[in-house]
């Protein structure tokens, strides 16, 4: 077999892209009306697929757990969406946004995706802008740009602190003009159950009628899995409640190939947990670290409130240990390093798991700039302050208030107090250049697949490479795998392989609702959270993942044998939808330690504290490690790895340096 | 922690599925957190009606973050609770006191039919906006995004009327159940912006049809919608819709009158 053949089109990294749109295969508009597809997930990938395949003439159903494609969770990111345009003359270009990406990533990512993916970041923005996607702009009415962790140019294209909620409506606009058109068909409140594989082909999926119960089976002449990440195997992260692997994870058990589970993004700023009731935790936008300062007390112990403690008994340990990039170091440093100073016994708040994001410098800095903008001379500070807040309340106004919510704090008089939690995964099904995984005609989009983001993604780059994905490269890959099926025709659902794969269904489910134990779901959940935070979370150990494996394996037998699932199967039922997500979780949690335990370096996210230099920063080991780890399932025994050896021809890796 | 608890009574609306009656059914939770959330206190609540051997109340619910739109309880005779501003899943428990009775009940409109408990069918919502809330622009067919200078003010306005999150708290609240403020937000959005003006005068009559299709009330400029919006989408936006729809039904008519004509 030669799964791994990434299929990289040869010739110059930035003609690649060009050449191979040139040279693939295109299915031509009467044949497209015979053509099948199914698109799982209607998040900033998905929607844009579906809508895009639609448009061409492809015969789309689209698939998603939520009432709507709209509540899809690319609706909460905040900050903004990365694109090369150079708006700002600050020496911005395709390459430099594909260097800094692949910088960002820890030389773990493919040199010829992240390039495509900094070439069709300008296209984006102009699709979106022409939705009507109301982005920030200046007075003179051209679009604003803001900076992210990482880089050094503004690149950032947003809408206040709501640009994935910006960018996800205009997709679903898109999406929804095309249901309106009979090319889409959607499937609200569905849920991908098994993926359905004929003759070595994705030939469909079993999904659950969330509503009604029913079992269905789909099927169609290629599968795209736009079904996000698995964050929530922590039990908390930042991702919306309902975010799964279940569709993923089918498509593993399926024989489809894991690439690098263990790449999880701990986001440095979010709000720290409160108490065990908690049920998730939420970010506070990487843009504020464009204009708040993060500092923790020099003196240990510190009972002061933050703004008794004088400035210089103040210590602003990213600007002191990353002079260069400060604050807007990536978000696996600012999250390693705000764990070394809690760790040490400097952190704040109730737990002392936490650190300040402060306000109070940039409220004087607008403050000053808009008294002179305005041409009043001589203010008193109070006015200064009261100006500047209604900047800072103009860029970043609605999380300022999300925070004051939550906590019941007022972020614009006392510092917010914030702290790293799950955000991302950069690790997903393995695809090659097309986007398709190791099983012919299935798709993976978005962050559901492994591709762009090595093992740490920077900010605004997500949404990126779900609407890169979605409009400007499936369209493209998917007619030339394709172009072989213009002579199938309708794939019969009553083929013995969608049985089958329906029977699986029935049995996990009937499996689960007569085991009647006595413990709830969540409390499972809860406690594989636990085990992943503490043992495969912003540090790891050997000792530590053997240990979690056999603690996972453990908790797993017992889900089996206490678990209680209450209701029906043959109605609306919260609780089995959860029952079965969590089951799948507690396959994957054991996944992704055996990946860490494999990788023995420290590289972006994934921290072994054996690998690490004197001062406490990561350390790679690129003789032996850079590659994707790629795992196949495995009934019994441990999974197989397999290898697809990354490449650099054009950037040459270094030790990642921010100082 | 050494947080004060609270003791709270519930008044819950249970119904098995669409199809079977329901009726308001009271439990009593103890040990409240005032940090929870208000979703939060209702997984704690959950958690006990599983463990002893009862059914958990249905809700929907998903990001947490008040962005999603898809929580939606009606809280105190109030959608979305007490708090303005605020999403349930935003509402945390330190807005309520010790000892407390509260009545928790699903969106009522006939256009939002209740699934089980606490969650109902918002797909009309989805209809509405397949009916018009777009911008014909097929995926590659643009031109460069700052080949169309639009004022700020203008990119701002349609910024505010673009923030609607769908919840529906507007049609929950409002005693003609109108989608009015839904359906305005979206036709302001885009006759704000150029990119919708060729098609501002079919969109507005053909989401308005829609809505009417739908069964939603009509609109008697009570305000409640803009009061209890989560995100402050102003009634405004109904004022410029109706500005809209009657330009476009009178140039519709004049089109027609000038074909018979002919």
């Amino acid at each position: 077999m030669s799964e791994l053949n990434s299929n990289i089109p040869k010739g110059p990294l930035a003609d690649k892209w060009q050449t191979h749109k040139n040279s693939i295969r295109l299915v031509n508009p009467a044949n497209k009306r015979n053509i099948d597809v199914i698109v799982v997930g209607t998040g900033l990938a998905g929607a844009s697929a579906a809508a895009s395949l639609g448009e061409m003439g492809y015969n789309v159903k689209a698939f998603c757990f939520q009432d709507s494609p709209r509540r899809a969770h690319s609706i909460a990111a905040q900050g903004g969406i990365n694109a090369a345009k150079n708006y700002r003359n600050d020496g911005d270009s395709v390459y430099r946004l594909f260097y800094d990406t692949i910088k960002g990533g820890d030389y773990r990512s493919r040199e010829a995706n992240v390039h495509r993916l900094a070439e069709v970041s300008v296209n984006i923005i102009d699709q979106c802008v022409a939705q009507g996607v109301p982005f920030a702009r200046e007075y003179g009415g051209l679009l604003d740009n803001r900076s992210f962790g990482g880089v050094q140019v503004s690149r950032t294209f947003y809408a206040k602190g709501q640009t994935g909620q910006q960018l996800l409506l205009g997709a679903y606009s898109a999406l929804s003009r095309q249901v309106a058109a009979g090319q889409v068909k959607l499937y609200s409140r569905h849920e991908m159950m098994n993926l359905v594989m004929v003759d070595g082909k994705a030939r469909g999926i079993i999904a659950r009628n969330l509503v009604t119960g029913e079992i269905e089976r789909h099927s169609a002449h290629a599968v795209l899995l736009c079904t996000g990440g698995y964050g929530n195997v922590f039990y908390l992260s930042t991702n919306a409640m309902g975010s799964n692997v279940t569709a993923t994870w089918k498509a593993h058990k399926k024989g489809a190939f894991f690439g690098n589970p263990c790449f999880t993004q701990i986001h440095p700023t979010c709000i720290p947990v409160s108490g065990d009731y908690q049920s998730k935790l939420t970010l506070m936008s990487e843009s504020l670290r464009n204009d708040g300062r993060i500092w923790v007390p020099k003196a240990k112990d510190d009972k002061r409130k933050p703004v008794d403690i004088p400035e210089e008994e103040r210590d602003y340990y990213l600007e002191r240990r990353y002079p260069a990039f400060g604050n807007l170091v990536p978000r696996d440093v600012a999250s390693r390093a705000a764990k070394e100073r809690c760790d040490a016994g400097y952190g704040v708040g109730q737990s002392k798991m936490a650190v300040y994001l402060d306000y109070a410098s940039a409220i004087e800095r607008y403050g000053k700039a808009e008294a002179n903008k305005q041409g009043l001379p001589n203010v008193d500070t109070a006015t200064i302050l009261k100006l500047g807040k209604q900047v800072v309340a103009a860029k970043y106004g609605n999380l300022f208030e999300m925070y004051e919510k939550i906590t019941g704090d007022n972020p614009y008089e006392t510092p917010m107090r914030i702290y790293p939690a799950v955000h991302y995964t950069m690790g997903g099904l393995w695809v090659d250049y097309n986007l398709m995984s190791n099983l012919d005609g299935l798709f993976v989009l978005g962050e559901a697949n492994f591709s762009d983001h090595g093992a740490n993604r920077l900010g605004a780059s997500a949404l990126m490479q779900g609407l890169a994905d979605g409009y400007f490269v499936v369209p493209y890959t998917l007619g030339n795998y394709l172009a072989d099926d213009i002579r199938t025709g309708p794939i019969s659902t009553d083929a013995p392989e969608f049985e089958q794969a329906e029977k699986e269904v029935t049995d996990t489910m009937d499996r689960l609702m007569s085991i009647n134990g006595d413990k709830t779901v969540d409390y499972f959940h809860k406690a594989l959270g636990k085990i992943m935070w503490d043992k495969c979370g912003m540090a790891r150990s050997e000792q530590g993942l053997k240990e979690a494996i056999s603690e996972i394996k453990a908790l797993r037998e017992a889900f089996w044998s206490e678990v209680r699932v209450p209701g029906d199967k043959n109605e609306f039922n919260p609780e089995l939808e959860k029952a079965c997500r969590v089951a799948d979780f507690l396959e994957l949690g054991e996944l992704m330690c055996y990946d860490a335990l494999n990788r023995n370096e420290s590289c972006g996210g994934h921290f072994r504290e054996e690998y690490q230099t004197e001062e406490g920063e990561a350390l790679r080991d690129d003789e032996n490690y850079t590659y994707v780890a790629a795992w196949e399932y495995k009934e019994s025994g441990e999974p197989a790895l397999h290898k697809e050896v990354l490449e650099f021809e054009n950037v040459k890796p270094t030790t990642r340096s921010y100082k | 922690m050494s947080q004060n608890t609270m003791n709270l009574k519930l008044k819950i609306w249970r119904q098995k599925r669409a199809s079977t009656p329901g009726k308001m059914v009271d439990y009593t939770l103890n040990g409240v957190n005032p940090e929870m959330s208000f979703l939060e206190m209702m997984d704690v609540l959950n958690q006990q009606l599983i463990e002893g051997g009862e059914e958990p109340v249905a809700f929907d619910h998903d990001c947490r973050e008040g962005i999603c739109g898809m929580c939606s309880m009606f809280i105190n005779g109030r959608a979305h609770g007490p708090m303005t501003g605020t999403t349930t899943c935003q509402l945390h428990m330190r807005h309520f006191n010790d000892g407390d009775t509260i009545t928790i009940e699903p969106w009522r409109s006939a256009a939002f039919p209740v699934i089980k408990d606490l969650s109902v069918d918002r797909s009309s919502f989805d209809r509405i906006i397949q009916a018009g809330g777009y911008v014909s622009v097929n995926t590659g067919a643009a031109p460069d995004a700052n080949a169309l200078p639009i004022p700020k003010e203008n990119a701002d306005a349609a910024f505010d009327a673009a923030t609607c999150i769908g919840c529906g708290a507007c049609v929950a609240t409002c005693k003609n159940a109108s989608a009015m403020l839904f359906v305005s937000a979206k036709v302001s959005q885009l006759a704000l912006l150029p990119q919708g003006a060729p098609e501002r005068q079919e969109r507005a009559l053909r989401m308005v049809e829609q809505m009417d299709k739908e069964g939603f009330g009509n609109c008697t400029n009570t305000g409640a919608c803009e009061v209890e919006c989560p995100k402050g989408i102003s009634i405004e936006n109904i004022a410029r819709m109706n500005r809209e729809f009657l330009k476009a039904s009178l140039v519709k008519k004049k089109k027609k009158a000038g074909m018979a004509a002919s």
